[in-house]
């Protein structure tokens, strides 16, 4: 049995964990080589992603480097991973974002430093499994098993607030899979019923031909638990909690890469499984959307907490995505994407340096801080460029993914982009006003005068940050190239079978009448 | 196994069990009173119940019947594998916990050996008066076990429970028995099926009753609501090892009798009897899980999870086709040796004087035992049903039983309770990890052979989480008789 690049991907990670597992360091003498050791792990599988994306057919929009082995034969259920230009870049998200989290516990995390790591590695095989998966029952095996080690950095490693926190973010985001696990059941079911076998495989269940009062109930269970994980107004309560609890790396994954699950679920498995009712719900799914692009600006707004700050914006930017991918069209859902990549790197980046700050002043209060460009510039300008990045200045990542959404819904229904815009002036509104607050003025607090500017280590995580958010600002071909046939195809199935229904229903009607009229 | 007879081959695991069991009693009858009572005795046992796996493995495909009422199909087969791994398993925990709390080896293991005979029995018989004779085989065993502590008052007060309670439902089974003799004239499972299939409810509605008295006698051993009143105290009062075994063999065997009658004897009925197996499948899972929230000892805890548990087996009862049956088995084996490995952690965790089963003297476990803290952690996480664990697999199959037969909705109650259910199990967690110890943990010392059934335990767990493909192929829930009654119903014209 061969093992190719995909299956090393998520690999790689699990067994550096186990190894891991291996180290006596009962009393701490060794958390040096336990960081070390995480860190070479994790910039490996960096490199194998980036190894995946060189070996990526940018021309293509067929799943890639695909590796299929039978598991559960008598269900029809396979072990079977590819990529797309879609779930590539994300999974090259992944492998970037994790050295990334590995660094900024590097001082912060004192305690139990084995586990914390072996949590962080395999939390990042799941996370990488999830965006590999073309089996749904592999898929949810992923999707599943990826909220335990969540649990357990939330929990152990957290702040205060960390068990409250970190039960709420497993049990939210459980109830919402379950039911899909009911709808993942159902459609194996249906192909039983359609072909006489089971499948789980994701192919082969797009070509199956649901009922239309099936679709509806499917997709609300599949969108239901997305809404949950990415997440849309009115099922975000779980996440202000999770982020100001969990450690700086669990808040860099979280915002990074676990919020774009559920985005990332959404273009793939609820919008093209069922196209019908993604047509039904779109125009609802937006909204909702809306709502959150302006309560999560709002609500960030007024934050005295920066770590929540940055949470609720996570809301409003994320609530772009879900906009772009209700558009439906090739703009909207590559604006969505790009957004997703861009807000791992921005808001990630923010989470680190707001981790920064606290684990040198062990508040994130706004009003303990103030004045610190002085004290640290080199920290104040790595935040600077972030924090523009994440409001989407030109020439910086955030810009590109928000104006092709803007496109994308423009195009599709301009009332939706006229709310949208009042939250990309409000996001402008709270995050320089909280630069403004914490970096500018006087130093008010005699504790801030004394902090330390950037460390080796830290240097090595944020210059990364600002460089890719600079090329993803310039650059965006480089990006947008291999998502474009991906993208494409899904928008080409979605608008397919939609006018397919629709010139259906005109056949019908028009029938229908003729027959009135004899 | 050529060498014996065909007729008794079908009852060989039985036998091989029930001299172990006789051996332990003469080895503890001639015991001097001053000679230490050490762990030969359980070994003794241990052998038998290899010779029981050996055996059924030998026998698995053979289709072979004894004395035409005990069958060696792959159903019971695989129930007497799940049985002996139980059976091993709890005497290789037993080993130090006994030691320790002062019981007679001699007779405990005897005890339980008598016990797995019995299951076996049941979960082999094809006729219901041997599944009643087996049932009380191994509840008198049961009885006793759980009041085995004699001086503990409590442990007193739950064997005494149980057997009322117990004597009261072999009642309500016996009574169900003779009104199934009195209509079909016979007790054989397969003849009833037959017999069944030419009758129709609105001719006789005894067949109504019948039904009706076995159900609430089968409900009652596995802890259906709202037959389920004596397990909370039953399994709280048991010493915790004792527990675990009720809680997975005792339920195995029931469950497989449960199956046999039903999805045999009572199939041509089945949409008579579904209805009202969905009912109490629904609110065992929900009272289950609801009321398991509220408590703060474990073992009690344990014990709800365990009813919501047999409300999950019941939902593959529902669905009352194949995939259900492989569903039932499937689910059995993850459960059994899940639960039993949980109990077995809090069995070790006791002390003599004082059980330290409260959910507090779980408080930072990580801290002073981080190997028995995972340990702990992936059981409940697979009774929790996520994956890559056992539990997860047991889970999705039994919801695919339901969905393959249409029942979305007792899908969506089970999916549901079970998140509400990964509430109770997170809260051992945080007492684990999250949570530091106030005063000085004791520090207990875990002997190699219980170490070892915990760790077999896990990876049995996480083998079945993550390749259970070998399992599931090996066609385990092949029934021996004719399935052709069902068929002979469906043909029926509608008047009848």
């Amino acid at each position: 049995m061969a093992v190719g690049l995909l299956s090393i991907s998520w690999l790689l990670p699990v067994v550096g964990a186990l190894l891991l597992l291996f180290i006596g360091n009962a009393d701490g003498r060794r958390n040096g080589l336990i960081r070390w050791w995480t860190l070479i792990v994790s910039i490996a599988v960096f490199g194998v992603t980036l190894a995946m994306w060189a070996s990526f057919n940018p021309g293509s929009a067929e799943f890639q480097l695909v590796e299929r082995h039978p598991w559960i034969p008598s269900f029809g259920i396979d072990y079977y991973l590819g990529v797309d230009g879609i779930s590539l870049l994300l999974v090259v998200l992944t492998g970037f974002l994790t050295p990334i989290a590995v660094l900024s516990s590097w001082i912060g995390i004192e305690k139990k430093v084995k586990e914390f790591y072996i949590f962080l590695l395999l939390l990042e095989a799941a996370m990488i499994g999830v965006f590999l998966s073309l089996d749904l029952f592999l898929f949810y095996v992923f999707w599943d098993a990826m909220l335990v080690p969540m649990y357990f950095l939330i929990g152990i490693w957290g702040y205060d607030q960390r068990i409250y926190a970190a039960i709420k973010f497993m049990l939210y985001t459980m109830a919402g899979s379950v039911l899909m696990l009911i709808a993942i059941l159902g459609l194996a079911y249906l192909h039983n019923a359609a072909n006489g076998v089971y499948s789980f495989d994701l192919l082969k269940l797009y070509t199956l031909d649901i009922a239309p009062r099936t679709q509806f109930w499917f997709f609300l269970a599949f969108a239901v638990a997305f809404a949950i994980k990415v997440p849309l107004f009115p099922f975000h309560t779980w996440l202000p909690d999770a982020h100001v609890q969990a450690p700086t790396a669990g808040s860099v994954i979280l915002a990074g890469v676990l919020l774009k699950m559920g985005t990332y679920g959404l273009v793939r498995f609820a919008f093209p499984l069922f196209p019908l009712a993604a047509a039904y719900f779109a125009p609802w799914i937006a909204v909702l959307a809306v709502i959150g692009i302006i309560y999560g600006a709002l609500v960030a707004m007024v934050q005295p907490d920066m770590k929540k700050l940055v949470a609720y914006s996570s809301v409003s930017h994320l609530g772009f995505v879900v906009l772009g991918i209700c558009a439906m069209n090739v703009n909207g859902l590559q604006g969505a994407v790009y957004q997703m990549l861009a807000h791992g790197v921005s808001t990630g980046g923010l989470f680190l340096i707001v981790g920064m700050l606290s684990d040198r002043r062990h508040t994130r209060l706004i009003s303990e801080f103030g004045g610190l460009k002085a004290v640290m510039p080199r920290l104040t300008a790595a935040f600077m460029i972030i924090t523009l990045a994440s409001i989407g200045l030109p020439g910086l990542n955030g810009f590109i993914g928000e104006f092709l959404i803007m496109l994308g819904a423009f195009r599709w229904d301009p009332r939706y982009v006229v709310f949208a815009g009042v939250g990309v002036i409000l996001s402008a509104v709270y995050m320089l006003w909280m630069f403004q607050r914490v970096y500018y003025g006087k130093v008010t607090h005699g504790e801030n005068r004394t902090l330390p500017d950037l460390l080796p280590h830290e240097w090595s995580s944020v210059i990364p940050l600002c460089a890719i958010a600079l090329v993803m600002g310039v650059f965006p071909t480089l990006f947008l190239e291999p998502m474009e046939p991906a993208v494409t195809r899904v928008v080409e199935r979605l608008q397919n079978t939609q006018t397919l229904r629709v010139e259906r229903e005109r056949v019908e009607r028009t029938e229908r009448f003729e027959r009135f009229e004899r | 196994m050529t060498s014996i007879p065909a007729s008794i081959q079908a009852i060989v695991p039985m036998l091989s069990v029930t001299l172990a069991a006789l051996a332990c009693m003469t080895w503890e009858a001639f015991r001097d009173k001053g000679e230490p009572d050490r762990m030969p005795v359980g070994a003794l046992g241990i052998v038998g119940l290899l010779g029981a796996a050996i055996s059924a493995a030998f026998l698995w495909n053979g289709n072979t019947t004894s004395f035409g009422v005990i069958s060696g199909d792959n159903f019971g087969l695989f129930v007497t594998l799940v049985l002996a791994a139980v059976g091993i398993l709890t005497i290789m925990f037993s080993s130090q916990v006994i030691h320790r709390d002062g019981i007679v080896a001699g007779e405990y293991y005897t005890l339980i050996l008598f016990a797995i005979a019995g299951m076996i029995m049941m979960a082999t018989a094809n006729d219901l008066l041997v599944i009643f004779i087996a049932l009380e085989v191994l509840s008198l065993a049961v009885y006793v076990l759980t009041g085995i502590r004699r001086e503990d008052p409590q442990a007193t007060e739950a064997a005494f429970k149980y057997f009322l309670l117990g004597a009261f439902s072999s009642a309500f089974f016996l009574y169900g028995i003779a009104f199934t003799f009195g209509l079909a004239k016979t007790t054989r499972l397969d003849v009833i099926s037959s017999f069944l299939a030419a009758q129709a409810l609105s001719d006789n509605p005894l067949i109504l009753v019948a039904l009706g008295l076995l159900l609430v006698g089968f409900a009652f051993k596995i802890s259906a609501v709202p037959f389920h009143m004596w397990t909370p105290d039953a399994y709280e009062g048991a010493p915790a090892i004792v527990t675990g075994f009720m809680s997975t063999a005792v339920k195995a065997a029931a469950f497989a009798a449960f199956v046999r009658v039903f999805l045999m004897a009572f199939e041509p009925f089945s949409a008579d009897w579904a209805p009202i197996v969905w009912v109490i499948a629904a609110a065992t899972m929900i009272l289950g899980t609801v009321v398991g929230v509220a408590q703060t000892n474990l073992k009690r805890m344990l014990a709800y999870s365990s009813i919501a548990h047999g409300g999950y087996l019941l939902v593959g009862l529902v669905a009352a086709n194949e995939v259900g049956k492989a569903a039932i088995l499937f689910y059995l084996a993850t459960y059994a040796i899940t639960n039993l490995a949980a109990f077995g952690v809090i069995a070790l965790l006791g002390a003599r004087d004082r059980e330290n089963d409260e959910l507090q003297d779980y408080a930072g476990l990580w801290y002073s035992h981080p190997g028995l803290a995972a340990l702990m952690t992936v059981c409940l996480l697979s009774l929790g049903g996520i994956p890559p664990t056992a539990g997860f697999i047991g889970k999705w199959y039994i919801f695919s039983a339901a969905v393959s037969a249409g029942y979305y909705g007792l899908a969506v109650i089970g999916v549901l309770t079970s998140v509400i259910s990964v509430f109770f199990y997170l809260r051992v967690v945080v007492m684990m990890y999250m949570q530091e110890r106030g005063a000085e943990a004791p520090v207990i010392h875990v002997n190699a052979i219980s170490m070892t059934a915990l760790t077999v335990s896990i990876a049995a767990i996480f083998y079945l989480g993550i390749l259970p493909t070998q399992v599931l192929n090996s066609r385990p829930s092949t029934t021996c008789s004719s399935r052709g009654a069902s068929r002979v119903r469906r043909g029926r014209p509608a008047a009848a």
